[in-house]
């Protein structure tokens, strides 16, 4: 019998479920696949409806959960076997080698300096690039770097090797090895969160044809103080910022024909966000939303709606909307239409809120815990009324967007039930033996 | 200490809820401008007579320091300065090597005082307290000195001033560790027992929770069942059963559990205490009862919005709430119709109610759905013709019979033919709010039945008339610009879930703050969803705000897990930087007590101020409003916080 608990995904959900155990007494492994904790909030700009900085707000939870006596953080790494049942799981985790001694990094990105090679940096959604020996994010936890073996020119002819000679504190080990460690718990959390769908399939929308089309996250990123463009907006086609933005809603959700008849539940409020946050960067950004339906349901949503629209100048247009672009000038036009009437009107940047899909993980990992998806393959509940958390396999439990879409205080709230219900099991089993 | 972090920020409350970011520095140092002839003597007097020898150590940070701040000059100047003993520099004094250089100069040197010079407390400073105790220092002589975040990483370009603050910056924390004095931290055993007050999904799913993980659990729920707002519903979105079928087993679950006492028709009178201890006062049926419990979790629901006056509720036969309508039809009284209409966003989304209500929409398609899914049952050859509520909610009961006095003042109705063919459903709507994967589909199965979308604006509401004996809406359609005319046989009104009355009252018993929109209102809206800013007090469920039964449940089982962290530590450990109170300067006006978003300071039997340092968090919220100056914060006194405000103004002249 173990009473140690699994966590699944390092994102605001994974965090907040190891907290909850951890602080009870109990003894949480969590396993995250990147190389930092923190998952999609750390890399958004500010949070609906407060406003908050977001990585501010989280960056000290990442910091008290990877400090905490009772978590044993394993990033970098994947869950590859599951065998047993609640209470006496048998849990087989690869930890992935990351060429450099967790132990001995001290995080001093000297090394980061002098590595020659760069790649497209996934943080910053491909928009900046980033070193091949690299700190996935300026707060990232652990603070600890990574060499992405696949880029890394001593890994592809044996050449180079700067990190490695630079760093004072010996921490860079070309000779790591990937290690697979066994854990013995007896509950599991899965909190694996979502993943950003790539619209270029919706050509109507022309992502990745027209320059200045850009997806939700790629905007967080861009008006962030510490993004690729250091929080300025600029177009791709000639790096000079907007001054008109359209934001188009439902881009590839609520439809059927992509396979994704369900709503994300944050884009209305995201981009609402966004465009608050376009006229606080620069006071001549007129924006407008073009929207199906405008879901402000949560708390204090409707009114932050009304703050866009009063104080802000933020413009909703109800109606589908398309886009083309005017080949002189690079500049993204909007058709839509107006009772019926078809309209167009040019804008200089256009933000997609593109529909937020299940990890591709999930499949794999449903399989290994042998538990069901729904159509749609986010993580299915035993009891989508009664029982949200629990999944058909005693012992293995949800939490956060990959049971449902929801926004952090959802994921927030759902990975103390989780916790709850965890922590039951493994004292019911542990006093049933 | 982190006050940001708990401070309630709902965008709409932060005027209500001020002071919005306690800061514990900055209030003291805004005293008037020292005059330089009242300076501090050059070597401050100690607080004990033992002899001060305080340790330095600068962080290089790697670059991050080292590469904008001259460090070994940094270093040498420390060495000078008064009661210091000991100073070095160290490339990362957070590294094992850095750590144990602390530990051994604090033995070899004698250190009763040690400073480190380097990046945050926020999120270092228990790393370096952690290495004091160890080395047999209390973690209240421990000071630090941030020359990253404050100096170079704002000075990147200007070096030698960089290093010309960093010294200063170091000199303060000099001035203000010679002041420091030990602190004992207050430990305070937790009762394991959780009231919980509510007795609807949320609350049972919390005191199960509660129970499971061990705990003793007190459930008020001051009707005589279990169950709360539930019962009245027919069925329930995405479930095949009926709403009292499904609920059934948890609330069996609730009243099996041995560690789980059920009140019924009771209410809580009376609470005192703090986190870990509360007294309560249970009182059922005129007799109480006082339970001492260590948390408490808030899940007293919502009600339905009652639209008096509104698309002609109250005036004609027909026009029902969503929750009136589902009570027809639970008791089989629905009277014969073909044609509903539904109208959403009564009263709520900036009309009488500013939020959106969340689960309206989904209700309103789930109950056309039960209508097409059901019609040939429902409709029944003897179907009743008039509206007749029948329920045990008495704020539904009584709003009927207020109405079927009118409707008999005007004349009954006469009975309309019986309908044939299939129904024929609207739904009035401003924006279909039907969110996430679970509600959304229920969007696209009425689409697929041909209910009727039509979406209207707060330009143009839609109005209900009665023509004969049918209803009538008049609306305009967005699309046709035009009026138009939509006969119904009954009107459904789509009314937001608001607080209970008696919320306001419980708000003041247990000093938890309600939001602009009457709910209750939450530690920190992103990330402290379902505490409050009060340790030891939750909330979930639609006390919190409009949520389906899904997620009240989530919220319940989550407070039972936020509840269970202090009782299943058994104690709470107090961080003793608290508020103090000088009995002998407050007059007992109370400031203090209005100022603690934590309730943690209150007037006591002999009329003056007293802390209850289970439940400060030392944010300084009453020391900074208090007009006595009667409150110091422990280890940031205004005598430790002068000192160090001296001594960087004296640098500066
Ligand atoms: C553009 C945009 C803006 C947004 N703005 C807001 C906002 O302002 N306010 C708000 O409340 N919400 C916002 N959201 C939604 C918010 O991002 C989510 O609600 C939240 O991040 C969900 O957290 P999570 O922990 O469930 O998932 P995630 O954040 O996705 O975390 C999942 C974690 O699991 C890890 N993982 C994945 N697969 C595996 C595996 N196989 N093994 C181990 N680990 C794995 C991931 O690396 C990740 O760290 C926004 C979303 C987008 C796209
Ligand atoms: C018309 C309608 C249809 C709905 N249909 C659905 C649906 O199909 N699917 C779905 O998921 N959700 C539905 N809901 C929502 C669902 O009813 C709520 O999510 C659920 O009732 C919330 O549960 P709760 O425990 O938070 O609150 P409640 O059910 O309101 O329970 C609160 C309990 O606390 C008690 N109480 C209140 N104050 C005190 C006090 N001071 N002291 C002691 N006890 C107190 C009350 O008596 C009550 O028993 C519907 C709601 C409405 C209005
Ligand atoms: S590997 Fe070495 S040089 Fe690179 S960040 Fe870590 S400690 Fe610094
Ligand atoms: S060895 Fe690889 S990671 Fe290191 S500096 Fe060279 S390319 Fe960069
Ligand atoms: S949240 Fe808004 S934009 Fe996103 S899928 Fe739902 S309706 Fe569309
Ligand atoms: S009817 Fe729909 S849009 Fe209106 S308040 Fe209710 S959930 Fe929100
Ligand atoms: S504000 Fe000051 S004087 Fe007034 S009650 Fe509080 S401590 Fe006493």
């Amino acid at each position: 019998m173990s009473t140690d608990v699994l966590v699944i995904g390092g994102g605001i959900a994974g965090i907040q479920a190891s907290l909850d155990i951890a602080d009870k007494g109990g003894k949480v492994y969590l396993v995250e696949k990147t190389p930092s904790i923190g998952g999609r909030m750390a890399q958004l700009d500010k949070t609906f409806p407060t406003n908050d900085c977001s990585i501010c707000i989280l960056a000290p939870k990442m910091a008290d959960c990877y400090g905490h006596p009772n978590i044993d953080v394993l990033t970098y790494s994947e869950v590859v076997g599951v065998d047993g049942e609640a209470g006496k799981f048998k849990v087989k985790v690869l930890r992935k080698a990351r060429y450099v001694d967790e132990t001995k990094c001290t995080g001093c990105e000297e090394c980061v300096a002098k590595c020659p090679q760069k790649v497209p940096n996934e943080f910053d959604q491909g928009l900046g690039e980033r070193k091949v020996i690299y700190m996935p994010f300026a707060q990232a936890v652990p603070r600890v770097v990574t060499i992405d073996k696949e880029n890394c020119t001593w890994f592809i002819k044996e050449k180079c090797g700067a990190c490695k000679i630079l760093c004072e504190r010996e921490a860079v080990d070309f000779d790591q090895k990937d290690e697979e460690v066994v854990l013995d718990v007896g509950s599991i959390i899965v909190a694996i969160g979502y993943d950003i769908w790539d619209p270029t399939p919706a050509s109507e929308y022309g992502y990745g044809k027209y320059p200045n089309v850009f997806t939700g996250m790629e905007y967080e990123r861009m008006i962030n103080a510490s993004g690729p463009t250091g929080g300025e907006m600029k177009r791709r086609s000639d790096g000079e910022r907007p001054h008109k933005l359209a934001f188009i809603q439902c881009v590839g959700s609520r439809n059927p024909q992509l396979g994704h008849a369900y709503c994300c539940s944050v884009c209305c409020m995201f981009s609402t966000k966004e465009a608050m946050l376009a006229r606080e960067h620069h006071d001549d950004i007129d924006s407008t939303i073009f929207y199906k339906d405008l879901r402000a349901f949560g708390k204090g949503f409707f009114e932050y709606v009304e703050r866009a629209k009063n104080d802000y100048g933020v413009r909703y247009i109800n109606s589908d909307a398309t886009v083309q672009e005017n080949p002189e000038n690079n500049n993204p036009i909007v058709v839509y239409d107006v009772a019926g009437r078809p309209e167009k009107e040019e804008f200089d940047m256009v933000v997609l809120a593109t529909t937020l899909v299940p990890r591709p993980d999930a499949i794999k990992i449903a399989e290994m815990l042998g538990i069901p998806l729904t159509e749609f393959k986010f993580f299915e509940s035993k009891d989508r009324i009664l029982a949200p958390m629990d999944t058909v396999r005693e012992g293995v439990y949800l939490a956060g967007y990959c049971r449902e879409p929801m926004d952090i205080p959802e994921a927030v709230a759902e990975a103390s039930a989780a916790a709850a219900r965890a922590v039951e099991t493994v004292l019911a089993k542990g006093v049933t033996g | 200490m982190e006050p940001e972090e708990q401070t309630p920020e709902t965008p709409i409350e932060q005027e209500e809820q001020a002071p919005q970011t306690p800061v514990v520095q900055q209030e003291p140092i805004a005293e008037p401008p020292v005059e330089p002839d009242e300076e501090a003597p050059e070597t401050p007097p100690t607080p004990d007579s033992e002899e001060l020898r305080i340790g330095v150590f600068v962080c290089h940070c790697g670059t991050n320091i080292g590469g904008f701040v001259d460090v070994p000059a940094v270093v040498e100047y420390v060495k000078t300065l008064p009661n210091v003993a000991f100073a070095r520099d160290n490339l990362y004094t957070c590294a094992e090597d850095g750590l144990t250089a602390i530990r051994d100069a604090i033995k070899e040197h004698k250190l009763n005082r040690v400073i480190v010079a380097s990046c945050t407390p926020r999120t270092h400073a228990p790393l370096f307290q952690g290495v004091c105790e160890e080395a047999g220092l209390n973690k209240y002589l421990f000071e630090f000195a941030n020359i990253r975040e404050q100096c170079s990483w704002v000075h990147m370009k200007e070096k030698e001033d960089a290093t010309r603050k960093a010294k200063d910056l170091i000199k303060s924390s000099v001035s203000k560790a010679a002041l420091l004095v030990p602190q004992e931290e207050m430990k305070v055993d937790v009762v394991p027992r959780s009231l919980v007050i509510g007795g609807g999904v949320a609350g049972l799913s919390a005191a199960l929770s509660v129970a499971r993980q061990g705990f003793d659990v007190h459930l008020v729920e001051k009707e005589g069942v279990l169950g709360g707002f539930t019962r009245n519903l027919n069925s329930l979105s995405l479930g095949d059963k009926s709403a009292e079928d499904t609920i059934k087993p948890l609330i069996e679950h609730v009243q099996a559990h041995e560690n789980i006492t059920v009140h019924l028709n009771s209410q809580v009178e009376s609470v005192s205490g703090f986190i870990g201890n509360f007294d309560t006062t249970i009182v059922t049926n005129g007799s109480s009862k006082e339970v001492k419990v260590g948390t408490i979790i808030v899940a007293t629901g919502a009600l339905e919005y009652i639209p008096e006056g509104l698309y002609g509720y109250g005036m004609y036969d027909n026009v029902v709430t969503l929750t009136e309508f589902e009570i027809l039809c639970k008791s089989g009284k629905l009277p014969k119709i073909k044609n509903v209409a539904f109208i959403q966003c009564v009263g709520s989304r900036g009309q009488d109610k500013s939020y959106c209500s969340r689960i309206c929409c989904v209700i309103s398609i789930k109950n056309a759905l039960y209508i097409t899914e059901n019609f040939a049952e429902i409709m029944g050859e003897e179907g009743a013709e008039r509206v007749e509520v029948d329920v045990s909610v008495p704020e539904i009961s009584s709003r009927r019979r207020r109405r079927r006095r009118m409707v008999s003042a005007e004349g009954e109705a006469a009975p309309g033919p019986a309908p044939t063919g299939g129904p024929e459903i609207t739904i009035f709507n401003r924006d279909v709010t039907t969110y996430g994967a679970d509600h959304e589909v229920y969007y696209n199965k009425a689409r697929e039945k041909r209910i009727r979308f039509v979406r209207y604006t707060t330009d143009n509401l839609p109005k209900v008339t009665q023509e004969g004996d049918k209803l009538v809406v008049n609306y305009y359609h967005e699309t046709l610009k035009t009026e138009r005319k939509l006969q119904a046989d009954m009107v459904v009104l789509a009314t937001p879930l608001i607080a209970p009355p008696d919320a306001a009252d419980l708000s003041k018993k247990l000093k938890i703050p309600i939001g602009r929109d009457g709910f209750f209102l939450e530690a920190h809206m992103k990330l402290r969803p379902i505490d409050f800013a009060t340790d030891g007090i939750f909330v979930c469920g639609t006390a919190r705000g409009p949520a389906d039964i899904t997620e009240s449940v989530a919220q319940g089982l989550g407070t039972a897990s936020r509840a269970a962290i202090p009782m299943a530590r058994g104690f709470i450990q107090a961080e003793a930087i608290l508020a103090q109170v000088d009995p002998e300067i407050c007059t007992g006006c109370g400031t203090c007590e209005a100022n603690c978003p934590y309730g943690a300071i209150r007037l006591s039997d002999d009329g003056v101020a007293e802390v209850l340092a289970a439940a400060c968090k030392g944010c300084g919220c009453c020391g900074a409003t208090c007009p006595e100056k009667a409150i110091q914060m422990m280890n940031y006194t205004d005598d430790q916080l002068l000192a160090q405000g001296r001594s960087i103004l004296q640098g500066a002249m």
